[in-house]
């Protein structure tokens, strides 16, 4: 058997739906649909300015469908549903409240959320289509001033820190998917870690789509004060749909001086069939903004899901001496399509940057690397290392990298290496030679390609990384 | 242990092994000499289960058991071992997580303990002392940025944990300086017992004085045109193998395996 039949007998291991009750708008967008999500929210009326402001922008916008290297039959805007909500009560004084239904769902997924099972060392944010619906320690973190919770609870309860960031680092006319994002994002998870503090646990979101028909809109911000320091994980599933469903998040990140973020996302978006029918269109903004001093923003992804990923986690390198980091592993098989990178604009002096990508290609999958490195005239001694490899599976993928380096300042620096390798037949010969099974013998192959950004994932995700990828490949010789 | 019946096998159309036979016992050494291209490596390659060799006529019983019809991986656990010419790199991923995972395989399928990562470093650690390799190669990433002497060495290191009963070295020799050569061939001989069988493939002499086979079989143009104790190997280390190589009379030198 082939490689490539290899990653194509995995199986999906989270493709099944729940069965709840939601309560679901009418189908469509207008500028009634942002009006009733933001009254459905109790939102107040600054964040239903917001929403317009973005709504009317995007109006205006076109659809980024050319420089793309992905291609996809036109998305209907107004088919789509904008908010589904599991039906329950709105706010929960604890987490019995919540419906026994959701908690076997994301027990189910691997994330317990009731106090007697919750992870250790790890918050989870969870979100269910357009809701969050329980945060798992969100007292212990407050101790130490530490605020995690829903998107929409940050709303509510300090709404003074979310209108002073929200906005601040992907700007409501930003791109298309922004705008829209700005315009009816429903949920998502709000980190602010004050100055000084250390946060002494992992925060995660764990996002789920369950609703065939609505789009998921999530929106986080993550604040870190002076000196503050966090680690933040990101996973999400979807069951199997022939309908494409979209996701259009937008994440933005600031950190203070001194202070550090680390962003790790492993995506596992239901990713189509072997045709390429159903499958999450993924279409993200994530920023981050080092604008303090010394600060640094790390982002780690797993792409392995959805069937098309359109994403560039950036950082922009405001402060002095700041630090960016990009460590990508983008997975597609079949009829999968990503065109993933970053974007690492230095405005500030002596700022560093390392792009760290790794692209694989199985089945007719496309798979492009698209990154831009902007040395800015006063960002002097500015640094940029990019190293970029594609590895193809079969001979029906490809894989494209679109580097683009503009450089305004002679005192910079800027380093960029590519590679493209195979799985070579005598590799795998040598691998099984040694009694290692095909399967196992290619998903080795494959880890230890990527180990250079798995080693920059928290531990218990690097596990669930190296496992998803070994999932990819499960169940194939025999 | 090991019977080759008239062993056909070709690559892309071209007939390389043209009627091998071979029968290899427990507890024999057995050296595999011949001209490069004479298709040394193709025989090792095609009782590993290469998948570029086609076998187009013959068989090969290994216990008894059509060995043909495994997959290569099956062969592997099933105790038969190959030292490669060329090892091959496998960036990313460290020795000791590889060979971990390989041996482990093997355990699993004889229903014996498989090791976790703690009390494999401590096999390792004993195993890399038979052929004098230093821990640090554990932790690199398998066979990357070698010596080609290093890589030698990491194949007799990849015996010595698997406990092979057949192995096939081909040309474990080439590459090594002389202290080198002695301390794998020392590993070799020190991992040979009774139950045992080692097919030892090189186109020189020189190892064979460090593992001395009971049989020397001399391959030409894909046959074996040539068969005798371990003074053939001298023979040919002095009178070269063009006199063999034109229908040289097959069973003139001593006892023949069998
Ligand atoms: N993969 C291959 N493709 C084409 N020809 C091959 C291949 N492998 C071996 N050969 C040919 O088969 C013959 C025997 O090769 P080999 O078994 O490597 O010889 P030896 O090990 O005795 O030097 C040579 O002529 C070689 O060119
Ligand atoms: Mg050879």
């Amino acid at each position: 058997m082939s490689t490539a039949e290899i990653l194509g007998n995995r199986e999906y291991k989270y493709g099944w739906v729940t069965d709840i009750e939601s309560e679901t708008i009418p189908r469509g967008l207008s500028e009634d649909t942002v009006r009733l999500i933001s009254a459905k929210k109790d939102e107040p009326e600054w964040m239903l300015e917001f929403r317009l402001k973005a709504y009317r922008n995007w109006l205006t916008m076109k659809e980024p469908r050319k420089w793309p290297n992905i291609e996809y039959p036109e998305v209907d805007f107004q088919d789509m549903i904008y908010y589904s909500a599991p039906k329950q009560k709105a706010t929960k004084a604890s987490l019995d409240e919540v419906d026994p239904e959701l908690l076997r769902t994301f027990e189910k997924l691997g994330i317990p959320l009731s106090e007697q099972k919750q992870l250790a060392g790890v918050a989870v944010d969870a979100v269910f289509d357009s809701v969050s619906v329980a945060t798992t320690y969100k007292e212990k973190l407050r101790k130490v001033g530490v605020i995690f919770c829903s998107f929409s609870e940050a709303v509510r309860e300090h709404p003074e820190i979310v209108r002073k960031y929200l906005g601040s680092v992907v700007p409501t006319n930003d791109n298309f998917y922004a705008a829209l994002n700005s315009a009816v994002f429903s949920d998502g998870s709000f980190c602010f870690i004050p100055k000084g503090v250390r946060c002494p646990m992992e925060l995660s979101t764990y996002f789920r789509i369950n609703n065939s028909e609505s789009g998921q809109f999530e929106r986080t911000l993550i604040v870190a004060e002076e000196s503050a320091y966090v680690s933040y994980l990101e996973g999400c599933t979807a069951p199997k749909f022939d309908r494409n469903q979209l996701h259009a998040a937008v994440v933005e990140l600031v950190a203070l001086d001194d202070a550090e973020i680390k962003y790790s996302t492993v995506q596992n978006w239901y990713a189509g069939d072997e045709d390429g029918k159903g499958g999450i269109y993924n279409f993200v903004t994530k920023r981050g903004k080092c604008a303090g001093r010394n600060s640094k923003i790390s982002w780690t992804q797993v792409e392995t899901g959805s069937a098309i990923t359109w994403k560039y986690p950036s950082c922009i390198l405001l402060g002095d001496n700041s630090i960016g980091e990009f460590y990508s592993v983008a997975l597609t098989n079949h009829a999968q399509e990503a065109d993933t990178g970053t974007k690492m604009i230095h405005l500030g002096k002596n700022t560093r940057s390392t792009i760290v990508s790794k692209g694989i290609a199985a089945g007719r999958a496309n798979n492009s690397y698209r990154g831009l490195v902007k040395i800015m005239p006063k960002a002097e001694n500015a640094r940029n290392y990019t190293q970029c490899d594609s590895m193809l599976i079969g001979s029906n993928c490809s894989a494209n990298t679109f580097p683009y380096i503009e450089v305004m300042n002679n005192t910079s620096r800027v380093e960029h290496e590519a590679s493209t390798s195979k799985i070579s037949e005598e590799q795998l010969f040598y691998l099984m030679q040694r009694g290692i099974s095909q399967e196992d013998a290619v998903s080795l192959i494959i880890n230890g390609f990527c180990k250079d950004v798995f080693l920059q994932l928290p531990m218990e995700f690097a596990v669930e990384a190296t496992r998803l990828l070994g999932l990819k490949l499960e169940g194939a010789v025999g | 242990m090991l019977e080759i019946r008239n062993l056909h096998a070709s690559v892309d159309g071209n007939e390389i092994l043209k009627g091998i036979n071979l029968t290899i016992n427990k507890g024999e050494v057995h050296a595999i000499m011949g001209p490069n291209g004479s298709g040394k490596s193709t025989l090792a390659k095609v009782l590993a289960g290469h998948p570029s060799y086609e076998v187009t006529g013959g068989e090969v019983l290994y216990y008894g058991k059509n060995l043909l019809d495994m997959s290569p991986d099956e062969r592997a656990r099933e105790g038969v071992f190959m030292a490669f010419q060329y090892p091959v790199e496998v960036p990313g991923v460290s020795n000791a997580q590889f060979l971990r995972l390989a041996y482990n395989e093997k355990q699993k399928h004889l229903g014996q303990e498989e090791l976790d990562p703690l009390e494999f470093k401590d096999l390792l650690k004993e195993k890399a002392a038979l052929v004098e390799m230093d821990a640090s190669f554990m932790t690199r990433s398998v066979n990357e940025g070698f010596s080609g002497g290093e890589k030698k060495r990491n194949e007799i290191l990849q015996m010595a944990v698997l406990d092979p009963k057949l192995s096939v070295l081909d040309e474990t020799d080439s590459g090594l300086d002389i202290d080198a050569l002695r301390i794998v061939a020392g590993g070799v001989n020190k991992l040979h017992d009774p139950e045992k069988a080692v097919i030892v493939v090189t186109h020189y002499q020189r190892l064979l004085n460090y593992i001395v086979p009971d049989f020397v079989h001399v391959l030409s143009a894909g046959r074996i045109v040539k068969e005798g104790g371990k003074e053939l190997a001298l023979e040919l280390e002095e009178r070269g193998y063009d006199w063999l190589k034109n229908g040289a009379n097959k069973h003139t030198a001593a006892p023949v395996a069998s």
